[in-house]
């Protein structure tokens, strides 16, 4: 074959094909995997260790696992993977806590209505959802505690020491972010007025619960609560909890909130004044519908946190998803099944918390329009 | 034209109209209710440990305390005081946080730099480290390496030795302890004054490069006069330290250095958990610095490493630190889930064994409180003075 010079009239010059090793599965691998040497023996070395490492861990979670029965015997065979079987058993005290079986429907009912609530808050075309959403926040828990701990229209009173699992986790993360929101916005508004007084007191109060760990506050509020209240209150360990929880996320709320103010052009605050408007209401009507529609993603965010946190109350002897899970660990029965356990908590945080982060994205997303400079 | 003027004048609102007055009102009614407030339930505290004999004041600081700490930086027993063991839980507090600062710091730098990797394996197994750890709880974490991991290890008869007499067993892990020879000292003053040399050094190159635009390779004299000289001193001298191994001596290792299971646990997920936030902290540092920036380092001739070390990393840092250092917080607070596991810190010393043994919830939780204060407002104070110091100066 003889090599032609080819000649071509100006702009006549046929297009050809790209090289064929920057193309197609090939180029993908050199220019992603094997760009140089550093990175060709990075790649190896990180497949390697993912070889290695995986399918084992595949098969003792998937392949080798038992997936039910009854009792720790049919775990204990060779080459057993994880027992699933441990998780299977104690299910509805990992969800409900000791909540009397014949009652379940209770909480199930609270569940399912959130749930079937919150769908039209993802609907685009609904029109209603601030008032949706006012009434979740303030008549939903009203609802929902009549329904979980009974005491009026014919339900029997079901005690707080009875509530646990990933119930208790819910509840006191959702009573944790309602009840500190509305806090957290006095005390925003506070720590932005030009009142002295009242800026300090909110600033010292911010600074001192962002400051401490949350640890100390529920021993403090299990220790000392009972102390400050004059005798005859009688406080649950639960509503100490709560407490102890809203008066900490309340600071967070109050910076998320705070930030949400921030962000607010100066013009939206003197148009307001200009309009003859009262402190209130240009603060209700103009400022804060502004700044919580742009904080709802720090929101979430603080909520995430708040979520994980709620694992501290086993501390001070509540038993939340983690805490049933740790003392299921301790049980003779199902001696040895720690790492099954700790998986299973591990997996129901996990799909809590990654779902709610990829949504908090998705709405920073969706919210950032008007306010981009 | 008195006239006049007088009707220009705006009309003085009624007093309950006046925003002055009503902004002092206000006030007024705000100190007047917390004063309440705080007044009932000093009064309501005060008459319930009255009714339940609990003695106030400071004075139980200077009792025995009766009980022992498994981990103890400085010397306690039984016989020493409630007092000594507010600062044994302090400095164990310390320790584990500064330790877990390091290393959480190193992780989560490599591993915020491989998410940016264009190396597309490393950028993905990057990815799924911090996707999966940060959504998990950092107590079910450390709950994880303390009793599924750690617990789960041979015993001290079938200890592993990792080499080098390193020795890994459920008691804890064993290191060989360097132990100095006579001489030893000169090695340490040659190291300090490596440091002091290389100070003046970098002042000398800095100055010179301004004068003469001549470079000067600081980093390899720094080297060779904190490490090389040492070095060299060290072996010429005969190698003047000797290790103390850990050898198995009745039912446990004796000698060496022992890190307790709790310190080790706590440490394992305190550096994972804080690691993927610092992770997420210097990515979204490195993403703001804006890629002109590259390019202009880049049409300026300047290599690779040189555009991140001069120009990429000094930009970065601005964004990154502010972040940075509520992480460093929040791996301070953190610290105190050890008492969920044992690990002797203020927490579990002193807020709960101290505080149980004697009963004054009140002084204790109050100190307890104003220890994480001190360290958060100490810190926030020098991230303030920091970010002055750092924030752009515009015109």
């Amino acid at each position: 074959m003889t090599t032609e010079t080819q000649t071509y009239e100006l702009g006549n010059h046929p297009d050809w094909e790209p090289p064929s090793n920057t193309t197609g599965i090939i180029g993908w691998l050199r220019k992603n995997l094997f760009s140089g040497y550093v990175n060709s023996v990075l790649s190896l070395f990180v497949f390697y260790l993912l070889y290695i490492y995986i399918p084992p861990l595949f098969n003792w979670l998937f392949v080798d696992a038992i997936w039910g029965g009854g009792s720790r015997e049919v775990c204990e065979v060779e080459g057993a993977g994880a027992c699933w079987a441990f998780i299977d058993s104690r299910f509805s005290q990992f969800m409900y806590g000791f909540y009397p079986k014949d009652l379940l429907w209770r909480p199930n009912t609270a569940g399912l209505l959130l749930v079937a609530l919150m769908i039209p808050l993802f609907i685009k075309s609904f029109n209603y959802k601030w008032m949706l959403g006012g009434f979740i926040l303030v008549i939903y828990p009203i609802i929902a505690y009549f329904l979980i701990h009974g005491g009026s229209f014919g339900l029997g009173v079901v005690e707080t020491n009875k509530w646990g699992g990933l119930m208790l986790t819910l509840v006191l993360s959702g009573v944790g972010i309602v009840a500190s929101l509305p806090i957290g916005i006095v005390l925003a508004l506070g720590r932005r007025s030009e009142m002295p007084i009242v800026k300090s007191v909110s600033v010292i109060y911010i600074e001192f619960w962002r400051g401490v760990p949350l640890i100390t506050v529920l021993f403090m509020s299990s220790v000392m609560l009972p102390l400050f209240f004059s005798e005859g209150t009688d406080f649950d360990k639960l509503l100490r909890a709560m407490i102890g929880i809203i008066m900490f996320q309340s600071a967070y709320m109050a910076e998320v909130v705070r930030g949400g103010l921030q962000a607010i052009p100066k013009g939206q605050y003197e148009a307001a004044s200009a309009l003859g408007l009262s402190y209130w209401k240009s603060m209700g009507l103009i400022v804060l519908p502004q700044a919580l529609k742009l904080v709802i993603p720090g929101i979430v965010n603080t909520f995430i946190a708040l979520f994980k946190d709620t694992t501290l109350v086993l501390i001070i002897g509540l038993f939340d998803l983690l805490a049933i899970i740790q003392q299921a660990n301790s049980d003779s029965a199902w001696l040895g099944f720690d790492t099954e356990g700790y998986v299973f908590a591990a997996s129901v945080f996990w799909v809590f918390c990654f779902s709610m982060s990829r949504y908090s994205i998705a709405l920073e997303a969706k919210l950032h329009t008007g306010h981009k400079r | 034209m008195s006239e006049h003027d007088s009707e220009l004048k705006p009309s003085k609102p009624a007093v309950w109209n006046d925003p002055k007055y009503r902004a002092l009102f206000f006030q007024i009614v705000l100190v007047l209710a917390l004063g309440y407030f705080i007044v009932s339930i000093v009064d309501n505290t005060l008459t319930n440990m009255e009714s339940r004999g609990i003695s106030t004041g400071f004075a139980f600081l200077s009792e025995p305390s009766g009980f022992g700490i498994l981990q103890s930086l400085i010397e306690f027993d039984e016989s020493h005081t409630y007092g000594r063991t507010f600062f044994v839980g302090l400095l164990n507090t310390l320790l584990v946080a500064g330790l877990g600062i390091f290393f959480a710091t190193l992780l989560g730098f490599v591993m915020g730099v491989a998410r940016l990797s264009n190396n597309w394996i490393v950028s993905k197994v990057a990815t799924v480290y911090i996707e999966i750890f940060r959504n998990i709880p950092l107590l079910l974490q450390i709950f994880f390496w303390y009793f599924a991991v750690l617990a789960a290890l041979p015993g001290v008869r079938q200890s592993m030795s990792l080499g080098a007499g390193v020795e890994f067993n459920n008691r804890g892990l064993y290191l060989p302890s360097p132990v100095p020879e006579d001489g030893f000292s000169i090695i340490g003053w040659l190291f300090v004054i490596g440091i002091i040399a290389t100070v003046f050094l970098a002042r000398w190159a800095h100055k010179r490069q301004e004068d003469t635009g001549q470079q000067f390779p600081v980093f390899f004299s720094a080297l060779g006069l904190i490490f090389g000289l040492p070095l060299v001193v060290f072996l010429l001298m005969g190698s003047p330290l000797s290790w103390d191994y850990p050898t198995l001596k009745g039912f446990n290792f004796q000698g060496g250095i022992s890190i307790i299971p709790e310190l080790l646990a706590l440490l394992l997920a305190l550096t994972i958990y804080t690691g993927t936030f610092i992770a997420e902290t210097v990515r979204a540092g490195i993403n703001a610095v804006s890629h002109g920036q590259t390019e202009a380092a880049m049409a300026l001739g300047f290599t690779r490493g040189k555009t991140m070390r001069l120009i990429i990393i000094p930009q970065a840092m601005r964004v990154i630190i502010p972040p940075l250092t509520s992480q460093y917080l929040n791996l301070a607070k953190n610290s105190s889930l050890a008492t969920a596991i044992g690990y002797p810190d203020i927490v579990a010393v002193f807020m709960g064994t101290t505080l149980n043994q004697t009963g004054q919830a009140v002084e204790i939780t109050m100190m307890t409180m104003g220890v994480y204060l001190t360290i958060s407002l100490t810190i926030s104070m020098f991230m303030n003075w920091f970010n002055k110091r750092m924030a752009l100066v515009e015109r």
